[in-house]
């Protein structure tokens, strides 16, 4: 028998990712006597940059595989060179304050969460996507620990932590139970034995249990108490990485199991007409997050906080697309990627705001516009898609959900989701005006210089918002993408 | 060629963005020839689409496959009715900018807002595909807002986030109705002249003629939903109001009009005289409460109000004399309102820093700022419908068309004209000819000059109304054969009057 060595060639570009995060540790360590922290940090976060661009290239070489512990299709190589592009941006964020020493083990953890989010979209199997997932938050949590200093990190950390095991042993109890039921662990075999048998009632508590875990992942309410403190008090770059990279993987995995696993199993969420099933579960997460996310928004005065508000009413439209189920998909993913790249955005303002501000409530934009002309208008875009205003992305991903989901039932049954949802949205252009009322109709106190963000961060900022205009004008571009993505791979 | 008003005008605001230069007076040169150059391309489209299309079909202009997934299309079209309120707006962008001479705070912001305001408001007029038209629609809404808080007056920030959300939740409204039209007709298409051909079910149509029709009736200020109007036209800096009463308030209409009644038919005959009573108590409304207004600028946003009801009322008749005159009571109100704004807010508020009537009434204006006066005095008899001016053949057909479907309502239509000839009459005497001779006159204070800018946004607009009040043939004769063109043949069918 010949040993097979065909997943290594499959796990080439996590194993590229994982054997940089050493790189990374050891890179520092030896600069760690005779160079500024300064230095550090830039060698350390160009290296990790370069670790997910290699990690990308090595993708391109990947064969396909779609079965078992680990599949490899076009699919979900395109999810992952998203999430390695979103890793890389958050790696080079612009972060004057250094939060702290251990430099090498923060960009180390950083690699090895974002190896843990690429092993978590490629897997069919729930223990392996069990193991991925508790990769990813086991780094997560230590880097919102990571500002020592800050005793709003290690509460956020803290929170994280427990709000995030105890989702963990509500997932892993609903697996169980889920291979008690069909004794198998791989999503197509589970949701072939689902279908042959009849439906037990303990089926329904797997389901929670498992959704559960998963809600927590994407801080829909109401699993999201842990979201406001980490997106507040982790460090900004990390907080950016949990509400982008971290969201698009669950949002992928959360769908995978759902379509995959349970697909027969939906039920109804039509109004009027529902039955029990996934599908009224997601609608109650998805109304709960919609309405608790944008009220408790408008009450925020600190742009983080308000940001992570804000997170969570944004994940309660994308579990809309869910309900469209498998034609569902290329919205949800379009919506969560273009939401990803403005939240990006939005936190690389802020960071830049924090060097010379140190905090981000919402005065300490007031005038931004007179300040930073260019930052601003990249703050305008990211703050009006997020808002749903044509013509950008924010916009387009929110028509094309609602679309979807309106269509998904017969007799527009889900119209109901859609209204709540437009309602939603429009209250939460009041929260995003009031940012933008700060930056481009108050006057900067009189102490406030002018903000001098670095080319490199300007750059970046103006190519995320540039992105985000551009997928909002033509999302053709990525929808292609996409559907081809999807349509040569078994989902 | 009338397409460019679009481009040109978002052109002009991205060159203004990026310009280097902060001083104001290249600012207002480029928005001025922008403004121009989109009133130049209107009325040379008007002549074009004259030639072009003599019979009411719908003008193309282009048809390009924008977003193929879901079937939406870069579709511009133009039939009459789009022509004369493209035509409207390239007037009201010009004169906007006339008056907004004096701006030196920030000068190359604010143009550039207005014109991506300017350019958003044609793209409206001329979209045919849904999307398209609603994409343009909300694109209108932002820069209001930072228009009246940023540059505007009393309760500024409070106007533009009330304005703002009104707008937007009116927007809400048409986008769930216009998703729901999508997905029960199919989902392939979001064009409109096919959409209109699709039989929707009539207890579909019931209420999503509701949701649509509100929903763009909302910004064309539909009693009770126009408290949004009178907030927002006073806190706006004067170009704003201007565009705000003069174009954005017939954005409204003209979305519930192209939109609501033409996909909806039955839902129009259902919901019918609901909507007419509402656009009379509007009218009524309005008026009475302009009647007891102290400031000056409210007495002019409530009677926009006002005068908006008789373009609902007139779309609610579904007669083509009361049709033809909601759509030529646009144009007219376009223009007076703007006018009117324009004396209120630029010519004595700028100068006399208040708009209180019965501070104003101590300050003899027709002395000091006697072009203003008179301008207000003949504006004002615009506004009341004197015969000779837009106005009167606007309302006058509403009316006549009212009559035939609304015999009651009418009468107190016809009341509200009469309220409006006091509250018009009492802003006159207040603000500009002392009622009360028996005191002497306080002494003038001096007041800066009318402006050359000034008279010419003023003589234009005045010389517009007078121009269709004589000889109404002009637009008539772009709305007429509009009303009658395929596009619009589902209005009148089983009209019962």
């Amino acid at each position: 028998m010949t040993p097979d060595f065909q997943w290594a060639s499959l796990l080439l570009p996590e194993v590229v990712v994982a054997v940089s995060a050493f790189v990374v540790l050891a890179t520092d360590f030896a600069l760690k006597r005779s160079h500024t922290l300064t230095d550090r940090w830039m060698s350390c976060g160009l290296l990790t940059c370069l670790a997910c661009v290699a990690a990308m290239l090595t993708l391109t070489a990947v064969p396909a595989h779609d079965a078992g512990l680990f599949s490899a299709s076009p699919l979900s190589q395109l999810i992952k060179v998203i999430l390695l592009a979103l890793a890389g941006v958050c790696a080079m964020f612009p972060v004057a304050r250094k939060f702290t020493v251990h430099i090498g083990e923060y960009f180390a953890l950083l690699l090895l969460a974002t190896a843990g989010l690429m092993l978590l979209i490629s897997s069919e199997n729930l223990l392996m996507i069990f193991a991925a997932l508790e990769l990813l938050s086991v780094c997560l949590y230590s880097l919102a620990a990571l500002d020592k200093a800050s005793l709003a990190s290690s509460e956020a950390a803290l929170k994280y932590f427990l709000f995030g095991g105890m989702s963990a042993a509500f997932t892993l109890f609903g697996i169980s139970l889920l291979y008690g039921l069909t004794g198998e662990i791989d999503l197509g075999a589970i949701s072939a034995k689902l279908k042959s048998t009849g439906v037990e009632p303990v089926f329904y508590v797997a389901l929670v249990m498992t959704l559960v875990g998963f809600a927590f992942k994407l801080a829909a309410a109401p699993f999201h108490f842990w979201a406001p403190d980490v997106y507040q008090g982790a460090p900004t770059p990390i907080a950016a990485f949990i509400a982008s990279g971290s969201k698009v993987a669950a949002f992928f995995v959360v769908a995978r199991i759902i379509l995959t696993g349970f697909g027969g199993k939906g039920g109804s969420a039509a109004l009027g007409a529902f039955l029990p099933g996934w599908m009224p579960l997601l609608a109650t997460l998805a109304v709960v997050s919609m309405v608790a996310g944008n009220l408790a928004a408008l009450a925020q005065r600190n742009v983080k906080r308000l940001l992570a508000y804000s997170a969570i009413a944004h994940a309660g439209y994308a579990l809309i697309a869910l309900l469209a189920g498998p034609r569902g998909l290329p919205p949800l993913l379009f919506y969560v990627i273009t939401y990803a790249l403005t939240v990006l955005g939005s936190f690389a303002v802020v960071a830049v705001l924090e060097n010379s501000e140190a905090r981000a409530d919402l005065t300490d934009f007031a005038g931004l516009s007179q300040r930073a002309p260019l930052l601003s208008f990249c703050m305008l875009v990211f703050m009006l898609s997020l808002a749903g205003i044509p013509p950008l992305s924010g916009f387009f991903g929110k028509f094309y959900l609602f679309t979807a989901a309106a269509g998904a039932a017969s007799g527009l049954g889900l119209l109901w989701l859609v209204v709540l949802a437009v309602a939603a949205s429009a209250v939460s252009l009041y929260y995003y005006l009031q940012i933008l009322k700060q930056i481009y109709a108050a006057d900067p106190s009189p102490s406030a210089g002018a903000l001098r963000p670095s080319f490199s961060a300007q750059l970046a900022i103006a190519l995320l918002a540039g992105l985000v205009i551009v997928l909002g004008c033509a999302p053709g571009l990525l929808l292609s993408l996409l559907s081809h993505a999807l349509n040569s791979s078994a989902f | 060629m009338i397409a460019w008003t679009i481009y040109v005008s978002f052109l002009g605001s991205a060159l203004l963005m990026l310009w280097p230069s902060s001083s104001p007076r290249p600012a207002r040169l480029i928005a001025l020839l922008t403004g121009l150059a989109g009133l130049a391309l209107a009325l040379a489209g008007a002549v074009e689409f004259e030639h072009a299309s003599a019979t009411g079909k719908l003008w193309e202009i282009a048809d390009i496959s924008w977003i193929p997934q879901l079937g939406i299309h870069y579709h511009l079209a133009a039939d009459g009715i789009s022509v004369t309120l493209v035509l409207l707006t390239g007037l009201a962008a010009v004169c906007g900018i006339l008056f907004s001479w004096n701006i030196e705070n920030r000068t190359k912001e604010f143009f550039a807002l207005y014109l991506g305001l300017i350019g958003a408001i044609y793209g409206v007029f001329l979209s045919f595909d849904l999307f398209l038209l609603f994409v343009f629609y909300e694109l209108a809404i932002i820069p209001k807002y930072f228009l009246i808080a940023r540059w505007g007056s009393t309760r500024r920030e409070y106007g533009a986030m009330k304005l703002v959300l009104y707008s937007f939740i009116g927007s809400a409204m048409v986008l769930i109705g216009l998703i729901a039209a999508y997905v029960v007709a199919g989902g392939q298409t979001f064009d409109l002249p096919t959409l209109a051909q699709f039989p929707f079910p009539a207890a579909f149509q019931k209420w999503a003629f509701l949701l649509v029709f509100v929903g763009f009736a909302v910004l064309a200020g539909l009693w009770p939903f126009h408290t949004w109007a009178p907030t927002g036209h006073v806190a706006a800096p004067t170009a704003a109001s201007m565009l705000l009463a003069g174009v954005v308030m017939k954005l409204g209409a003209y979305g519930a009009l192209r939109v609501g009644m033409t996909l909806f038919p039955i839902g129009l005959q259902t919901w019918r005289k609901e909507i007419a009573l509402l656009a009379v108590i509007g009218i009524v409304y309005g008026a009475s409460v302009a009647l007891v207004q102290r400031d000056f600028k409210f007495v002019i946003g409530y009677s926009s109000v006002s005068h908006m009801g008789f373009v609902l009322l007139g779309l609610m008749t579904l007669t083509q004399v009361g049709l033809s005159g909601a759509i030529l009571q646009m144009f007219s109100h376009g223009i007076i309102a703007g006018l009117l704004f324009a004396v209120v807010g630029r010519m004595v508020y700028d100068r006399a820093h208040s708009r209180d009537l019965t501070e104003l009434q101590g300050l003899n204006l027709n002395r000091t700022l006697p072009f203003a006066a008179a301008t207000f005095a003949i504006a004002g008899a615009a506004s009341m419908g004197l015969p000779g001016f837009s106005g009167f053949i606007a309302e006058m057909q509403v009316l006549v068309g009212a009559w035939q479907a609304f015999p009651l309502l009418t009468i107190f239509a016809g009341i509200g004209i009469l309220i409006g000839v006091a509250y018009t009459w009492r802003a006159l005497l207040k603000a500009f000819y002392r009622d009360d001779a028996t005191t002497a006159p306080l002494p003038a204070p001096h007041l800066a000059p009318i402006t050359f800018a000034e008279r010419t946004g003023a003589c234009v607009l005045l010389g517009t109304s007078l121009l269709i009040g004589l000889y109404p043939k002009l637009l008539l004769d772009l709305i007429t054969p509009a009303l009658n063109s395929p596009l619009m043949q589902p209005l009148w069918k089983g009209v019962t009057t």
